[in-house]
C-alpha cells in the first residue's frame, strides 16, 4: 500500500477536497491530510489522499522518472520477450 | 536531486566494493517490488544481501481474517468495498473474486471515499469497506469514518485488518535467527510516523534505519546511507528520502489517527500475534467497526500446504527457495499472497528476476 504519485494542485474546492492535476488527468483528491496545502503546489497522494506537501523541484524530478520508467516499460513489453518462467 | 548515470554509478561503485557480509532488510513490499524492477539485486556480490520483509499488507493478513471477509462478502444485502489487490488473494477455500463470480456485491476501489460514495448511492444496503494497509491507508480510512459519522451514515462500516509497522519491526530485529544489519525503511508510512519509531528501534537495536524513497536512485542512495554507516560503526535513524519525508512525520495524519483508533492484537502471517500492532475503532467509532456490526468471530489460519510466504515475510528465504514457486504457484494460479499482492515478494521475484537454472528446460 505504499504506492503514491505527484500531482499538482489546481484548484481549492468544498469539503475538504482540491483538483489536482496526476500526469495530465485531473481528479479530486482529499486535502484533509494538509491542510494547509496551496495551488500550484505539489502533493504525494495516495487512495484518494494528499499525504505531504512535495517541493516542487523533486516532485517534477520524480515525474519525469517515472515517465520515462513508462517509456521503458512500455518498450520492454512491446520487444522484448519476458524473461520469467 | 542529480540524475546523472555519473552519479548512479558511483553510488554503486561504493556500494558493491563493500566486502564484508551484510544483510539489509527491505522493509516495505513496495520497495521489493522497485528493487527487483531496478535489477539492483544482480548487481550486487554475494556478500551483500537484500531481504524482503513483512511491509506487504495484504501478504500478512492472516488466512483466518481472509476467510472472516469472503464470508462476509457473501452476505445478502452487503457491499464488499476493497482495493484491488485483494481480489484474488486465497483465502483457505475461495477468494473474494470467486465470491463475487457466485453473485456477491464485492467491488474495487481506488480510495475508501469511494465506498463512502457506495454507501450514500445504496441507502438499503449494508456497506462494507476493508481496511487493509499501514499508516500510509489507516488516515485516510480513519477520515472516512469521520466523514461517515459527521453524514450520519448508518450503513456504512470498516472491517479493519490495519496494522502499524513498528511492532514488526522489533519482532524482526528480537528473531534469534535473523542477522538483519540495517533496515530500508518505507517511504510513504514514514510521511505519517516520522522519523520516532525509527530513533527508537535504534537505541534499543543499534541497527541502523534508513527512510527510502522508491526510484532506482532513491533505492542507490538508501542502501549507501546504510553501508556508510555500517562502515563508519555507526547505528542512526535517517531519512534519504527528504523530498516528501518530514522528522515529524504528518502531525494531522497521526492526529486522525488517534482520534479514530487504538492499538490492538494482530495476527500477522509468517509472525503470529504481534501485541498492539493493530488498528481497531476507539469506542466512539464503534458503530463503523464491521466486525462488531456483523458479530464476527475470530477465526483459525488453517495453513496453506507447502505454502512459504510466511518465512518469505520474514526474510528468511527468498521466493525462488520456495518449492511451488513458479510450478504450482504463479502469478495466473497464485498459492498464498505474496504471489498475488501488488507488492507480494513472490510476485516481485517472478515478474523481474531470470529464471532459475533448476526451471529451465
Amino acid at each position: 500500500m505504499c504506492l503514491g504519485v505527484p500531482g499538482k494542485v489546481l484548484e481549492i474546492k468544498e469539503n475538504g477536497l482540491a483538483l489536482v492535476d496526476v500526469d495530465g488527468n485531473q481528479m479530486d483528491v482529499s486535502i484533509r491530510l494538509t491542510p494547509e496545502v496551496e495551488i500550484n503546489q505539489y502533493v504525494l497522494i495516495h487512495a484518494g489522499f494528499a499525504m505531504e506537501i512535495m517541493d516542487e523541484e523533486a516532485a517534477r524530478e520524480t515525474m519525469r522518472l517515472l515517465k520515462e520508467l513508462e517509456e521503458i516499460n512500455e518498450f520492454a513489453t512491446r520487444v522484448l520477450e519476458p524473461s520469467a518462467g | 536531486m542529480n540524475s546523472q548515470p555519473e552519479y548512479w554509478n558511483r553510488l554503486l561503485d561504493e556500494i558493491v566494493k563493500e566486502e564484508r557480509e551484510i544483510a539489509l532488510m527491505e522493509v516495505c513490499g513496495t520497495h521489493t517490488m522497485a528493487i527487483a524492477k531496478s535489477g539492483l539485486r544482480n548487481l550486487l556480490p554475494p556478500n551483500l544481501k537484500l531481504l524482503s520483509g513483512p511491509g506487504c499488507p495484504v501478504c500478512v493478513t492472516a488466512q483466518g481474517d481472509i476467510d472472516a471477509v469472503i464470508e462476509l462478502a457473501g452476505k445478502p444485502g452487503v457491499i464488499m468495498v476493497t482495493f484491488g489487490d485483494m481480489m484474488r488473494v486465497p483465502g483457505t477455500t475461495s477468494s473474494l473474486q470467486e465470491a463475487r463470480s457466485q453473485g456477491a456485491d464485492v467491488r474495487v476501489a481506488y480510495s475508501p471515499l469511494d465506498a463512502l460514495a457506495i454507501a450514500q448511492r445504496n441507502p438499503d444496503k449494508e456497506v462494507v469497506f476493508l481496511g487493509i494497509g499501514f499508516e500510509t491507508t489507516a488516515p485516510a480510512v480513519a477520515i472516512c469514518a469521520d466523514q461517515a459519522r459527521a453524514q450520519g451514515l448508518n450503513n456504512f462500516s470498516i472491517f479493519s485488518l490495519h496494522k502499524v509497522v513498528p511492532p514488526a519491526l522489533e519482532v524482526i530485529f528480537s528473531m534469534p535467527d535473523m542477522k538483519i544489519d540495517g533496515l530500508i525503511c518505507p517511504g510513504h508510512v514514514s510521511i505519517v510516523i516520522g522519523l520516532e519509531p525509527y530513533e527508537e528501534l535504534v537505541e534499543k537495536y543499534h541497527r541502523p534505519c534508513v527512510v527510502t524513497g522508491f526510484e532506482t536512485q532513491d533505492i542507490l542512495e538508501g542502501v549507501y546511507m546504510l553501508i556508510k554507516q555500517i562502515r563508519q560503526g555507526e547505528a542512526r535513524a535517517e531519512i534519504q528520502y527528504q523530498r516528501v519525508v518530514k522528522n515529524a512525520g504528518n502531525p494531522v495524519a497521526q492526529q486522525i489517527l488517534e482520534e479514530v483508533f487504538q492499538p490492538a492484537d494482530a495476527r500477522w502471517r509468517g509472525i503470529g500475534n504481534i501485541p498492539g500492532s493493530g488498528l481497531e475503532f476507539r469506542p466512539e467509532y464503534e458503530c463503523f467497526d464491521a466486525r462488531k456490526r456483523f458479530a464476527i468471530e475470530d477465526r483459525e489460519d488453517i495453513p496453506i500446504k507447502g505454502c512459504a510466504c510466511g518465512e518469505v515475510l520474514t526474510g528468511k528465504i527468498t521466493p525462488q527457495d520456495c518449492a511451488l514457486f513458479g510450478r504450482a504457484c504463479t502469478p495466473l494460479k497464485p498459492i498464498g499472497p505474496c504471489m498475488v499482492s501488488h507488492e507480494g515478494a513472490c510476485a516481485a521475484y517472478y515478474r523481474y528476476s531470470p529464471p532459475t537454472p533448476s526451471k529451465k528446460g
